[in-house]
Order: C-alpha cells, then structure tokens, then sequence
C-alpha cells in the first residue's frame, strides 16, 4: 500500500464491567474487542463481518470515537487522534447507525436534523444546501420533506435522511453500522444503490458492519471476520469468500443460506453445533476451539496471532498457517 | 389436510379499515413444507394468525373459510379449538424469549401440553418433557428444565419454543419468522431441526418468512404475497430458477440471489391498504406495468401446479 490510511487502530481493547449492584465493586469483564488491528485505505471499503457479540458494533463505535477504548491507538490521517480536535475528526469520520427509528429525533423537523452538523460546526449553510442533500439521498422534492417529522417517514426513507445528515459534512470515511438490516428486501437495494452512487459524487470510505455476507461481495474489496473480539481473518473480499482460511470463516460461510433449493447442504448438515460462549470468560487458547472442528490440544494452550498466509490474507489459526 | 378459501382480513373499523388480506386462497397436503413470503405490510402473518384463530381483536374476518381436516376452522367455539390448537396444530413464533413465560421453569412450560392434553400427572409429563427437549437437541436437557427463559441463548430459547410446539405431536406446524433474529450458524442449526421433524415425521410446515435464502433450504412449494394478495404459487425449484410475476423477480434481486440488471430497482415501497391500487396492487411500483394492470385486479394464469397473478400471463 502506497497511499496512508484514512483511519489505523492498532491493539484496540475495550473491556465493559459487569456490575452485579451498585455498592458491589466488579471484577468481571466482558471482553468485547480484546486485541485488534486494521487499517482502512482511502476508497478502499472494508467490511467487518461476524454474529452478535462478536464486538464488530463497539469497534465500529470506537473507531467513530463514540466510546473511549480501554487500550490501544487509532491514528486518523498519520495522526494519533488525540492530536485531532474532536469537531475535526467528527467532521472527517462519520456514523450511519443500524436503527433509522431510533437515530433520528422524533421532536426534531428534517430540518433541524439535517442544519445540525452545520452548526455544530460553524459552517455557514443555507436551505439550497439541505434540500441538495435530500436531493441527493433521493428525497424529492427535498422542499416538501424540510419541515416534516420522522415518524411521517417511512423506514427507508428515514434511512436516507441519516444517510444525509452523515454526508452533510463531506466526511472522508463512513461508518455503517448494519446500514439495511432492519429494512424490507427491495427497500434494501434502494439503500444500498444510493450508497454506491453517493460513493462516487462524495469519494467517501465505507466501514460496513455487517452480517450479511451477499452485502459485503456487492460493496467491499476487503473483509475482516471477528469472533469474540478478535479478528481471525483479514484479506480481500474475493479470496475470503471463495478460499477462507479460518475454520470460523468457512463455517460461518457455509451457514449462509444458498438460496438456490437445489444447494441444500448448508440446512441438511449445519457446518457448526452449539452457541458462541460468554465473552466474560472466553475459552483459553483459540477463541473458536470449543465450536473448532479442526481443534487440536495445542489450540487450547496458545493464542494463535493474526498472519499473514497468501499476499495480503492474514488468518489467525495455527492450523491454517501452517 | 388444510384448505384456505377466498380469506379476507380487515384490520379497525370504519369507513376505511386496512385490507390487510384479499381473497387468499390455498391448500396444503399432509407432510408438505409450504413458504410463504412477503415483505412487512403483505397480510402473511395475518395469514398464520388467523388459521390459528390468534388474530388481535382489531382484525375481522371479512370473507371466506379455512378448513383444517374436513372442519371448518372459522366460527369454532373456544373449547373445540383448544382440541386443535396446541394440539393439532403447533405454533413457533418470532422472538422466543418473548412468548415463553418469563416467571416458569422451561421444563414447566413444555410438560403443560402434556398435562393439558393427555392428562398426564406432573411426574409423567415432566419425564415426556425431557424427553421432547433431548429430541429438539437441548443439550443437558435435565439440567436446562430448571431454568428459567432469560438464562437460554436465543438459539437454545427456539429449541425450547419447539420442544412446546411438538410436544403434542401435531401434524401441522404454523413457523412465523422462527430464525429472523438468530446468528447464521444457530439460524442452520434450528432450520436443520425442522427440516428433520418434516421429513423424518412427516410435520407438515407452513413457514412465513421474508427471507428468500431461507424459504430456499426449506420450502417445497412458495406463496409470494405482496400487499394481502396472492402474487405467485409455484414449486420451490420453478419460483427460484423461473420467476414469472415481476414482483418475484423484484424479491430474487433485492435478496441478491438474482443478479441485479441495470437499474432493476424497485422505486417506492408498499401501497397504503386503507386504499389500495383499483387494479394489481403492485402496478405503482411495477416496472412493466400497463393500464390494464391499473385499472383491474389481475386474473390468475395457472400452468403445471402453479399459478400466478399478472396482467403479462393472463
């Protein structure tokens, strides 16, 4: 890679207590990102794909800088953030949250929503330049949506209006947290062409957060699987998907619905058995050893480290590397 | 074994309720896995519902019958259907966690079937309950009979959901969205599960879903539904490999498993029910719509067992 990355996180932790009461001091943690490091390139989109409670949302949301990690560096543009204000950063790494009900005020007018980040900022802005971005996510006549409420808005076009209020200010790398998951399949394609095309007017970054792997093929050259807080897997979309190394990838692969009724193996025999354990105590050695069906006796003595295998595809498997 | 006719569903009352279901007609056989597939707004649930006799008190059942096993399934007094419901037919639901007892033992709430329908004593059922539990692959099944729903996963939750919805051997199994919220690897698992019971036990399934990929893995047949209308009934192979209604065509792409052409994207979203489209209700947003499809509801075109409803076929 010639070109510096828009956004490098190095050994990123970030443990949660748990608390038992108020008075009871706790001892207890739940690990959800334990360790992990990756680079995102200019134009290059990266997707973090994993099952719920893997940590992929709490990384997203540190890389956005919304929670504070417990360890590790992130640097923004060659910079450690902490060299960056905050409104700069802000205004260069932006979030698209999961829920369009829950991310947008339901007391505020579109208008309001969408003049926020301006004035946070202390951009200068008229109403031609908000209807331009409702324009541009596909809200026309963007006139008629200034001063309505979120709830007169349908789930997809919520989505756009957050899809707006991200863009507002140009930022360099969208964060999108299960930008389409709790939409209908056809409102999803809207969403999803409306992310690419904005792509290219804006020449925005994309981090999508996904566990959807059709998604990921269609938007991202590169993928990176967690499992329980840590990457097991990192390289370029195409060869993870068509030749994944850790065994968590190609069960997780293999799960996915074909929908194709002549391919039924992924329902007639499930590539893994049980539920992913606590992220309190997660097991010793390999995460993944206690679903593994390659596991070995050494998997559970050592940590295996994320390397590099083939050009630019790193697995963190000891059996995979070798 | 299971015959719905000319169904129609109003929701609130007034001079313009919601028609959320629209002359819905089909039958089903015994042993047969049968989809149903729509986005949120199409009537399927409402469908589920109203042949397990659940519909909420705002839902009016304006048309039509259902008959299950030769009786009419409509108009039943509340203690025959407890002889059907729960017994004959079985229900899973979305969300487990949400429809099993917070405040009972799991064990507790599988054993009850058997009390209530066989009349067990406590001790005969609970030894029933662990067996059904062992059968849905609980593992520890003793042990997981003593706790309560918030300590199970979502995945083990489900087993349990289906350990209540089998435990009187029905023959026909109402599954409505029953791995939306679950992880890939445990959505394979549970599908796995009823898969098994189909074929192993002959359990006939209806499945609603709006998941393609699912209904893929384990549909014989699909019901397209969009808007509390019928779009398209055929084969499961026919409905993936030969899609006829573009509106089937508009689900295969959105779900990306049909390529996607170029600006094949379905504008818009789903019509207002309180007062549909005169003529086929997906005309507005359809990409091949004529005047005909404006004007007058679609005629169904059958041919080879399916049967599809489109202004292009008829």
């Amino acid at each position: 890679m010639t070109t510096a990355p828009v956004l490098a996180a190095k050994n990123i932790v970030k443990h949660f207590p748990v608390r038992k009461g108020i008075f009871s001091k706790s001892n207890k943690f739940v690990r959800a990102v334990d360790g992990v490091s990756l680079e995102i390139y200019e134009r290059e989109n990266l997707a973090l794909v994993g099952e719920s409670g893997c940590g992929k949302t709490t990384l997203g949301r540190i890389l956005c800088r919304l929670i504070e990690p417990t360890a590790g560096t992130i640097e923004y543009m060659g910079s450690p953030v902490g060299e960056w204000k905050h409104r700069e950063f802000a205004s260069g790494v932006q979030p698209i949250f999961q829920d369009p009900y829950s991310a947008l005020n339901p007391r505020k007018k579109i208008r309001k929503i969408l003049s926020k980040p301006f004035e946070i900022h202390g951009i200068r802005f008229g109403e031609d330049r908000l209807i331009e971005l409702l324009t541009q996510v596909g809200l026309v006549p963007g006139k008629a949506f200034l001063d309505r409420h979120p709830h007169e808005l349908s789930g997809g076009q919520r989505q756009r209006v957050v899809i707006a209020r991200a863009l507002a200010l140009k930022p360099r790398l969208l964060v999108a947290d299960e930008p389409v998951s709790g939409l209908d399949a056809t409102v999803q394609t809207q969403i999803l062409n409306l992310m690419r095309s904005l792509q290219n007017v804006y020449k925005t970054t994309f981090l999508v957060i996904s566990h959807d792997i059709t998604l990921v093929k269609t938007m991202c050259q590169r993928t990176a699987v967690m499992y329980l807080g840590k990457l097991v897997e990192l390289g370029p979309t195409q060869t993870v998907v068509q030749n994944p190394l850790h065994p968590y990838t190609v069960s997780l692969l293999r799960s996915f619905p074909s929908g194709d009724p002549e391919k039924r193996e992924w329902v007639d025999t499930p590539p893994i058995a049980g539920d992913v354990p606590s992220a309190i105590d997660p097991p010793s050695g390999c995460r993944f050893r206690t679903r593994c069906p390659a596991a070995k006796d050494r998997c559970a003595l050592e940590e295996p480290v994320l390397v590099p295998c083939r050009a630019e595809h790193l697995v963190a498997c000891s059996g995979a590397a070798s | 074994m299971l015959s719905v006719n000319d169904l129609g569903i109003h929701y609130g009352e007034g001079p313009r309720p919601v028609q959320a279901v629209d002359k819905v007609s089909f039958n089903m056989a015994e042993g047969e896995a049968i989809a149903f597939v729509g986005e949120s707004g199409s009537g399927k649930t409402t469908v589920a519902l109203a042949i397990s006799n659940l519909l909420p008190a705002a839902a009016r059942v304006i048309g039509g019958t259902i008959t299950f096993k030769g009786k009419s399934l409509l108009g039943m007094t509340a203690d025959e259907l407890r002889h059907i419901r729960g017994k004959e037919i079985g229900m899973v639901f979305q969300e487990p966690s949400s429809y099993l007892n917070p405040c009972i033992k799991v064990g507790e709430q599988v054993s009850e079937a058997f009390m209530i329908h066989y009349g067990l004593s406590k001790d005969e059922a609970a030894s029933k309950a662990e067996a059904i539990l062992e059968r849905v692959r609980v593992p520890d099944a003793e042990r997981v009979y003593h706790y309560y729903p918030h300590q199970l996963s979502g995945g083990m939750a489900q087993r349990v959901g289906i350990a209540v919805a089998l435990s009187c051997q029905p023959s026909l199994l109402l599954a409505d969205e029953p791995t939306s919220n679950l992880d890939l690897t445990v959505q394979a698992q549970i599908l796995n599960l009823l898969k098994t019971f189909n074929r192993e036990l002959g359990l006939a399934i209806l499945l609603i879903s709006h998941d393609l990929g699912v209904v893929s893995g384990m549909a014989d047949r699909v019901v397209i539904m969009y808007a509390g209308r019928i779009a398209e009934e055929a084969d499961v192979h026919s409905i993936f490999k030969n899609p006829r209604h573009p509106y089937t065509q508009a689900l295969l792409v959105a779900s990306r498993i049909a390529q996607q052409e170029e600006g094949g994207e379905v504008q818009g979203s789903l019509p207002d029910l309180t007062n549909p489209p005169p003529g086929c209700r997906f005309s507005p947003r359809c990409p091949k719509a004529t005047e005909q499809c404006q004007k007058e509801p679609p005629k169904v075109t059958f041919e080879r067992g399916a049967r599809v409803y489109c202004w292009l076929y008829g």
